[in-house]
This record gives C-alpha cells, sequence and structure tokens, in this order.
C-alpha cells in the first residue's frame, strides 16, 4: 500500500469514529427536555431587558473600568520605572497585591467592607463599588503591560527629544507614550475583553435594577417572567457575551499578525 | 579672545568599572570645524554625549558657549536647543510625518506658533532637498532621506553647533554623497560642527581640525591635512593605514 493511501485510510478511520460518538450523544440525549430547558419559548422573551439593561450596562461598566483602569496603569508603570526607589517600590507592592488576589475578593472589599471601614460610599451604590474593585485590578494587570510597551520604545527616541532640549515631561507624551501604546494595542485589547467577561462579577454585589449588568439580569429571569425556571436566558446572555467579545479577539489575533508582519 | 563654542578640559567618564574618557582636553572655536576619528570602542560616541550631557561625564569640566554643563544648576534643556545632534541611526520618530518632526520640539520647547514652526520647518527642508516629503512618514523614506531629515530637524531649533555621530555609516553607499554634500553645506555656511566620522575625505575638504583617538585619549590633533598625510604617532600610522 501507498503511503498517500495509508494515511488516508487513518484519517477516515478517525473521522468515522468521531461522527459514531456524535451520533450516540444526539440518540442518548432528550432532545425534548434540553429544549424546554435551553430554548424555551424558542428564545423569543427576555431580550429586551437584557440588551436594553443588561448588555448597555456591560458596556458602561467596562469602559469605565478600562478608561480609570488605564490612568491607574500608566501611573503605576511610570512609578515601576522611575527613579525613585520608594515609588517602585510601591507600584510592585501594589501590582502583586491585586494580581495575587482573585477579583471577585477585591470587588467583595469594595462593596461591603470598605464601605463601612472607611465610612466612604463610592458614587453609583454597590454597582458603583464593584466598578472600582474592577479598576483597582484591571490597573495591576494593564500596569505590567504598558511597563512592558514603554521600555520596548527604543532608547534613541528619548535621546533625540532630548538633543532637541524636550523635556522629561514633553518626551514622555509627545514621544515615548503614542509609540508604546501602538506597540501594546493587541495586549490591551485582550485586557478591555477580560474585563467584559470580569464585569459579570459585579452580579454577586447586588444593584438597583437599573443598575443591573448581563449576568444581573439573566439571574433575574432565571427565577422570574417566562422563562422561570430554564436556562434559557443563560443561553441567550452566553450568546450576547460571543457576540461581543468573538469580533473583539478575532481583531486582537488580527492586529497581532500585522504587527508581526510590519517587524 | 572670543569663548570657545565647546571647551572641554580633563573629562573622564567611566561606565562601571570601565573607564572610557580617560582625560580628554579639546576646544571647538564658533565657526570650525571639528573631525573625530578613531577605532571602534575608543570612546568617539562617549565624548560627543558628553557635550550635550546624554552621557553624564564621572569628573572634568565642559563649557558650551561659556556655560558650564556639568553644573547642576545649569538648565540642561536650554543648552540642548543651541546644540543640534544628528544621530547614526537617525531616530526620526516613526509615528510623526516628517513635518511633524520638525515641528514637534518647535512647538513645545520654543513655543513658536503653529504657523511660524512649520514656515520654519519648511524653509530646512527645502534646504535639504525634501521639499515634497513634508506628509511622508519615515518608513516610507530610505536612510539617506530619513538622515537628511534628522539634520533638518535638528536645524529647525536654530542651533548654534552641531553634533554628527558618525551620519552616514548606517547608509548605503550610493546614499552618503547626498548627507555629506548638506554637511558640505552647512560647513561653508559657518556652522560650528563636531563631527565623528570614518569619511576621511570629508574631513581632508571641510574640516579645520582632525582629532585621533585611542582608547579614550587623544592621541594627535591637528590640521586634517598635516594629520592625514603626515601622522605623527605610531597608533595614528597604524590607524590610518588601516582604513585610508
Ligand atoms: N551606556 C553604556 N554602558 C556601558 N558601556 C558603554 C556604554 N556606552 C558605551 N560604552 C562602552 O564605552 C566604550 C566606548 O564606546 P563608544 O561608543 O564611545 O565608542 P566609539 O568610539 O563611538 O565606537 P564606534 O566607532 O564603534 O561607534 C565601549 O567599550 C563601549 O562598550
Ligand atoms: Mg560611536
Amino acid at each position: 500500500m501507498k503511503r498517500s493511501t495509508k494515511r488516508r485510510l487513518r484519517q477516515g478511520g478517525l473521522y468515522a469514529v468521531l461522527a459514531a460518538i456524535v451520533v450516540l450523544l444526539a440518540l442518548a440525549v432528550d432532545w425534548a427536555n434540553v429544549r424546554a430547558n435551553f430554548w424555551a419559548d424558542g428564545l423569543g422573551s427576555n431580550w429586551h431587558d437584557l440588551i436594553v439593561t443588561g448588555v448597555k450596562n456591560t458596556a458602561i461598566y467596562t469602559i469605565i473600568a478600562f478608561a480609570l483602569g488605564l490612568a491607574l496603569a500608566l501611573l503605576l508603570a511610570l512609578m515601576k520605572l522611575s527613579d525613585v526607589v520608594a515609588y517602585r517600590w510601591i507600584a510592585t507592592a501594589y501590582i502583586e497585591l491585586f494580581r495575587g488576589l482573585p477579583a471577585l475578593i477585591t470587588i467583595l472589599f469594595m462593596a461591603f467592607a470598605v464601605p463601612i471601614a472607611f465610612q466612604w460610599r463610592p458614587p453609583g451604590g454597590t454597582a458603583g463599588a464593584g466598578v472600582v474593585g474592577l479598576v483597582l485590578v484591571a490597573g495591576a494587570y494593564m500596569a505590567e503591560t504598558l511597563r512592558a510597551g514603554l521600555q520596548a520604545v527604543p532608547k534613541g527616541q528619548a535621546e533625540a527629544a532630548r538633543s532637541l532640549g524636550m523635556g522629561p515631561a514633553h518626551t514622555l507624551i509627545h514621544i515615548i507614550i503614542p509609540q508604546a501604546f501602538r506597540i501594546i494595542i493587541p495586549p490591551l485589547t485582550n485586557e478591555f475583553v477580560l474585563l467584559i467577561k470580569d464585569t459579570s462579577l459585579l452580579s454577586i454585589v447586588g444593584a438597583a435594577v437599573g443598575q443591573r449588568e448581563l449576568t444581573n439580569v439573566t439571574r433575574d429571569f432565571l427565577s422570574s417572567g417566562d422563562t422561570a425556571g430554564t436556562a434559557t436566558s443563560l443561553m441567550q446572555a452566553a450568546l450576547l457575551y460571543l457576540i461581543i467579545t468573538l469580533p473583539l479577539t478575532r481583531l486582537v489575533a488580527w492586529l497581532e499578525k500585522r504587527q508581526q508582519r510590519a517587524r | 579672545m572670543t569663548t570657545a563654542a565647546i571647551h572641554v578640559s580633563d573629562l573622564h567618564k567611566s561606565f562601571g568599572k570601565n573607564e572610557v574618557l580617560k582625560g580628554i582636553d579639546f576646544h571647538v572655536d564658533p565657526g570650525q570645524v571639528v573631525c573625530v576619528i578613531g577605532p571602534s570602542g575608543s570612546g568617539k560616541s562617549t565624548l560627543l554625549r558628553c557635550v550635550n550631557r546624554l552621557e553624564e561625564p564621572s569628573s572634568g569640566q565642559i563649557l558650551v558657549e561659556g556655560i558650564d554643563i556639568t553644573d547642576p544648576e545649569t538648565d540642561l534643556d536650554d543648552v540642548r536647543t543651541r546644540i543640534g545632534m544628528v544621530f547614526q541611526q537617525f531616530n526620526l520618530f516613526p509615528h510623526m510625518t516628517v513635518l511633524q518632526n520638525l515641528c514637534i520640539a518647535q512647538r513645545t520647547v520654543k513655543r513658536r506658533s503653529k504657523k511660524q514652526a512649520i514656515e520654519i520647518a519648511r524653509a530646512n527642508l527645502e534646504k535639504v532637498g525634501l521639499a515634497e516629503k513634508e506628509s511622508a512618514y519615515p518608513a516610507h523614506l530610505s536612510g539617506g532621506q530619513q538622515q537628511r531629515v534628522a539634520i533638518a530637524r535638528a536645524l529647525s531649533m536654530d542651533p548654534d553647533m552641531m553634533l554628527f555621530d558618525e551620519p552616514t555609516s548606517a547608509l548605503d553607499p550610493e546614499l552618503v554623497g547626498d548627507v555629506l554634500e548638506i554637511m558640505k553645506q552647512l560647513a561653508a555656511e559657518g556652522m560650528t560642527m563636531m563631527v565623528v566620522t570614518h569619511e576621511m575625505g570629508f574631513a581632508r575638504e571641510v574640516g579645520d581640525k582632525l582629532v585621533f583617538m585611542d582608547g579614550g585619549v587623544i592621541v594627535e590633533e591637528g590640521d586634517p591635512r598635516v594629520v592625514l598625510a603626515d601622522p605623527k604617532h605610531e597608533r595614528t600610522k597604524a590607524f590610518l593605514a588601516k582604513v585610508l
């Protein structure tokens, strides 16, 4: 037998096994039951609240947490690259602390412990407090990304700017930071996707009806409304998350490929 | 007596335990073109970079137009606007167009109006023969064009003197001529220049003084025509025998 014939036979065998497993699973599953649980009402209900309240708030919380987290991350990254030892220390300690803790613990701290201990309530109620928790965590993760980006800008760039008489602040703002951001757009987009998914942790701390993000709204529909008692709203939420995150992760892959080609 | 443009005395520079400059004394007069030659690792770049304090001297004194730049009280950014620098690797800002490259320091440091900055930038681009490239990005220019833009960028700050660190070493041979031509023109206009170079032809034709460095010291200096034709020291002879 020729080698190519052998390979085709082996591949054919593997496909046959796969097909058999799929058929067996399809026969073993009680489809009516699955349908009743996952696709009640043919996925027709709930969309309005899931999107108008859930997706909207998820988007708002993600964008706020990303913007504030990025500002915090820039501060931390600059502190980490500072000549002042104390700044480097503080930044390192901060980053290690918030990357070492589960995000959920930080969110719970901000929502319940900090308001009582410090008599301070972040704006926006528990939802706002949870977002502050997300900012603290996102800042720690993005700080490392930003530091790497700032260090990836060739030394000659700062030297050229300084030799023209530009001071350290102008050099940073006009020359170094714009180039660093270009380098880290793919990893930053990744952080953005992670943040979208992490907003679902906010559903733990509870929020006023109009302030609930997608996972929280979804949980409401598990116990109330036309599809109560079924997992239909979970299916819907899963679809909505994927519709948002999949294009973004594809975008990251494309950006990374383009950057590699540009090298 | 006029003040020297650059006056270096007993300059030492170490990187850790490695002493790279071991007591340098020399000066550049206003309008003079001084060329610095020497083998790789002899400290030429380090010396040049000390003159605008991209490197911090370990000891010694550097006066730029009479101002002590090793004095911690000196406003370095102000001194640097009077010293243009051109690098071997061009170091253009890749995220900016040619025109933006020429305007950014004018705007942020000299606080010139946008209109005035653009006017000055265009005049300098004209001078280096790249007027039509003002909206191109550096990546779309040849090495020779990038280096000419870098020269125009330095000139846009109206410097009193220019430092060149092997400005043609990274260029394809056929592009070297254009850059040297612009440097000649600058010299003819009376610009004070300090040029680290391997272009002996340029040193002979344009230089007022030639400095030969080896092992962190100045071994020999003088009229380029004399030094190149009749070197006094063995090390100079050996080096010139290799490169000429
Ligand atoms: N930032 C630095 N840190 C440590 N050592 C350095 C640094 N810059 C230069 N050196 C060392 O100083 C010595 C002189 O370097 P320099 O770049 O001044 O030489 P050069 O004469 O310009 O050589 P070339 O012709 O190769 O450019 C070299 O041994 C180099 O390794
Ligand atoms: Mg050098």
